[in-house]
């Protein structure tokens, strides 16, 4: 049966053709995507895009992550450039439970905050 | 007065049209899943810069941009015929887009001075997009060519085979002295030296040969509507549903 997909006659793909064989084919770097909506704001992390050089990995990361919204920059970082901490270590990012003055949300102060408020508009 | 916008308008706009249909046929065939996805979108990019450029025709008298894309044959277009060729292996494809995109990347920057103000408003708005365009082929040219012997040989031999036709973008028409003297474009030759001033030494940095000759041998004839035996199967293939049902919307 002849496919509708024109795909499917252009590609010639024998399928027992070794250079097929997953094993055959090598994998480029990796590098992560970094993105700036404006100019000042900060650069945020969006993805990763595969290519042999960064020279590519621009290309890529470009087509990837800037075809919807604006974009004002655009920085692609080497994955293996990166340094960081091992998922081994996680613990070390763990709170003393009981150091609770830490953490913003211990402090409740919308009370006080609404009755000066109040006081105010009374005035 | 508009004859000879329109001569120019036609071949711009079928150039747009058919390199972009050409390129579309890399779609779920990349190389590499991220660039099928760019060449992908370049060639989106191509087939909206001809609407774009029918629509202008259309505002001086001729049909809608569907039924003038859709509803003509081969000796109707004015394509080059670099554009029609098929897309050969993953070297030629980036040679013809190398050899295309700088063309086109300084006809529009021409253009962007026309005295044909809606023109230069277009060729104006195309800027961004063709700028990633020319990036995109000429990191390709020097990666594949600076590459391996095989690489190296393989973009030699598409330079070489696509050369020729490339000279044929530059093919004069009927009306070229009244866009010149009219300053609506400054023409064919001109735009030929400076593509061969840009191309010549990015050729030559991929590690390559810029091909003898810089007149046209083959290639010539399609902005008359002489096409090669490429153009009315790829029609086909692009009017198919059109043909089944004009009113069909997707």
């Amino acid at each position: 049966m002849k496919s509708l997909d024109p795909r499917i006659a252009r590609a010639k793909i024998e399928l027992d053709n070794p250079d097929f064989s997953l094993e055959n084919q090598g994998h480029f770097p990796t590098y992560e995507v970094f993105h700036q909506k404006k100019r000042g704001a900060q650069h945020q992390h969006v993805g990763i895009v595969h290519a042999p050089n960064p020279e590519m990995a621009m290309l890529y990361a470009k087509e990837q992550y800037t075809r919807r919204g604006k974009t004002a920059n655009l920085w692609v970082v080497a994955s293996s450039e990166i340094f960081a901490t091992e998922y081994f270590d996680e613990d070390m990012f763990e709170n003393t439970p009981d150091k609770k003055h830490r953490d913003p949300t211990s402090y409740k102060v919308m009370d006080k905050i609404k009755a000066f408020k109040e006081n105010q508009q009374n005035q | 007065m508009s004859e000879y916008i329109k001569e120019l308008l036609y071949k711009m706009a079928d150039d747009q049209l058919i390199i972009g249909h050409r390129n579309s046929e890399w779609t779920g065939l990349g190389p590499l899943l991220e660039e099928d996805i760019a060449f992908s979108s370049m060639a989106q990019d191509k087939v909206g810069q001809s609407q774009h450029l029918y629509q202008l025709l259309h505002e001086l008298g001729a049909s809608d941009p569907d039924t003038v894309a859709f509803t003509r044959n081969a000796k109707q277009f004015h394509c080059c015929q670099l554009v029609e060729l098929p897309i050969g292996d993953y070297s030629f494809s980036i040679v013809r887009h190398f050899l295309f995109d700088f063309a086109e990347a300084l006809r529009f920057e021409a253009l962007s001075n026309s005295s044909f103000q809606p023109l230069a408003q277009v060729a104006r708005k195309f800027k961004g997009e063709i700028k990633y365009h020319t990036l995109h082929a000429n990191t390709w040219m020097q990666q594949l060519g600076n590459g391996n012997e095989e690489s190296k040989a393989k973009m030699q031999s598409a330079l070489n085979e696509a050369w020729p036709y490339a000279l044929g973008i530059f093919e004069k028409g009927h009306f070229e002295n009244q866009l010149i003297e009219n300053k609506v474009f400054f023409g064919e030759e001109a735009l030929k030296q400076q593509w061969l001033d840009l191309v010549s030494p990015l050729i030559k940095k991929a590690g390559l040969k810029v091909p003898h000759g810089t007149k046209n041998t083959k290639g010539i004839g399609g902005r008359v509507g002489i096409h090669t035996e490429y153009l009315q199967p790829l029609l086909n293939e692009m009017t198919e549903v059109y043909a089944i049902d004009p009113s069909a919307d997707w």
